[in-house]
């Protein structure tokens, strides 16, 4: 494929559900109750029940790969954590290419929900 | 005391390595791939995985934590150097817990089959800082997966161990008794001056202020704003009951002046367990409404 410094990737939306905030949870070995009991995580001072941090990884990888396609190498995801991302927001994620070597990119991302950033980071994918 | 533990678990460098319950495996990459909607089919198409460039089924990179994760009934091994920190900022008060930063580097993809294992190691303890969540501190740690002794997969993990902060309205501490005695004293405390009561007659500094000075019997009084720095004389550290306004627990000092008279306030910015005898403070104001602004000590470096 050719990639340039600055294209953008499609814009990828999760309809973060309860359940797909729970069963991302599980899916990932995680069982601390604020991603699944919504009393336990009001009680911890939180609005409802969130996504986990490796949820959250395996999103960013799978935006970028659902552009880089099935042959490119995912080599890092570096993701710093902004606001929360509780039960029935919608999480949008956009992209763009930032560095380009040879193979490998660099993919800043950002993941949005209705009250701001809730990840940025930025993947290295060696594309095909 | 919180430094000290971090400088040792630092020192003590790589956990010893703990394994996954299961070799990587199909039907956990299944479940995983179903919850985030991931049709990436080199993780479960066996055809289209043979054709790719992997050359056969593969693990999502992203899974790398996930086959070591503690799970429902697990505990942390007592070496675990997260674990540690965690112990002591808790009893320090820095109870709550936010992830900040997770950085994973893979160095290749893992296979059906592949029997990981993971080691930790601490890397860095900041604090105390202040952040929009409250006073806490930075804890980074650096976990290492391995199949046999190759390293597959690094994750560079911090949090902010914070104490949440209460909120302190307005108005609703605990409010000192003013007297024509001590007036001169909280005037002062609002422009940011410590005021020690000074005998006109003999000369004599005193604190508290009272109406006669205590070794001529003057009553002719006045005061001297003092340099605001002293030392720890005594100190209580306050857990129960709660007070109006304040944090549990907080520290109240007895701290003699350079003036040579000693006076109560809270001791701020601290560590309720680097508190001692000796400690250098100096004077800050700490302004509650119009009327009321209190006197309160912090740590001088």
């Amino acid at each position: 494929m050719t990639v340039a410094v600055g294209d953008t990737l499609p814009e990828l939306v999760v309809e973060v559900t309860p359940t797909f905030v729970v069963s991302t949870a599980i899916a990932t070995r995680d069982y601390q109750d604020v991603h699944h009991d919504r009393d336990a995580a009001v009680a911890r001072g939180s609005k409802d029940i969130f996504l986990n941090i490796l949820t959250d990884t395996g999103l960013v990888q799978r935006f970028v790969t659902d552009w880089a396609g099935p042959n490119a190498l995912v080599r890092g995801i570096a993701i710093r954590l902004g606001v929360p991302c509780y039960a029935n927001e919608t999480l949008t994620f956009s992209g763009q290419v930032s560095e380009r070597e040879g193979s490998l990119v660099v993919v800043n991302v950002v993941g949005r929900n209705s009250i701001g950033d809730h990840v940025t980071g930025t993947v290295r994918v060696e594309l095909p | 005391m919180i430094r000290e533990v971090a400088d040792e678990v630092i020192a003590r460098g790589e956990s010893s390595r703990r394994a996954a319950p299961d070799p990587v495996n199909v039907p956990m990459v299944r479940h995983w791939v179903e919850a985030l909607g991931d049709s990436n089919p080199v993780y479960t198409d066996p055809v289209a995985a043979a054709e790719s460039v992997h050359g056969g089924l593969v693990a999502p990179p992203a899974m790398a934590q996930v086959w070591t994760m503690f799970g429902l009934r697990g505990t942390r091994p007592a070496d675990d150097p997260l674990g540690a920190m965690v112990s002591v900022l808790d009893e320090a008060g820095f109870t709550s817990v936010v992830a900040t930063n997770c950085e994973q580097t893979y160095h290749r993809y893992l296979r059906p089959g592949d029997e990981v294992t993971v080691g930790a190691r601490l890397t860095e303890v900041v604090g105390p800082k202040r952040t929009a969540l409250g006073e806490g501190w930075f804890v980074t740690t650096v976990s290492t997966w391995y199949v046999g002794d190759e390293p597959v997969a690094e994750m560079l993990f911090r949090v902010l161990k914070f104490r949440p902060p209460v909120e302190e309205p307005v108005g609703e501490v605990l409010r000192p008794v003013v007297s024509l005695d001590t007036e001169f004293f909280w005037a002062g405390t609002r422009r940011g001056e410590l005021r020690i009561q000074k005998c006109v007659a003999c000369g004599e500094v005193r604190h508290p202020p009272g109406p006669m000075c205590a070794a001529c019997g003057s009553t002719e009084l006045t005061y001297v704003v003092a340099q605001g720095v002293g030392e720890v004389y005594s100190f209580v550290v306050h857990h129960h009951p709660p007070m109006p306004g304040k944090r549990l627990p907080f520290v109240v000092a007895l701290v003699e002046l350079a003036e040579g008279v000693r006076l109560l306030a809270e001791l701020i910015d601290a560590d309720s367990a680097d508190v001692r005898v000796g400690l250098p403070v100096r004077v800050d104001f700490q302004r509650i409404d119009d009327e009321l602004t209190l006197p309160v000590w912090r740590v001088r470096s």
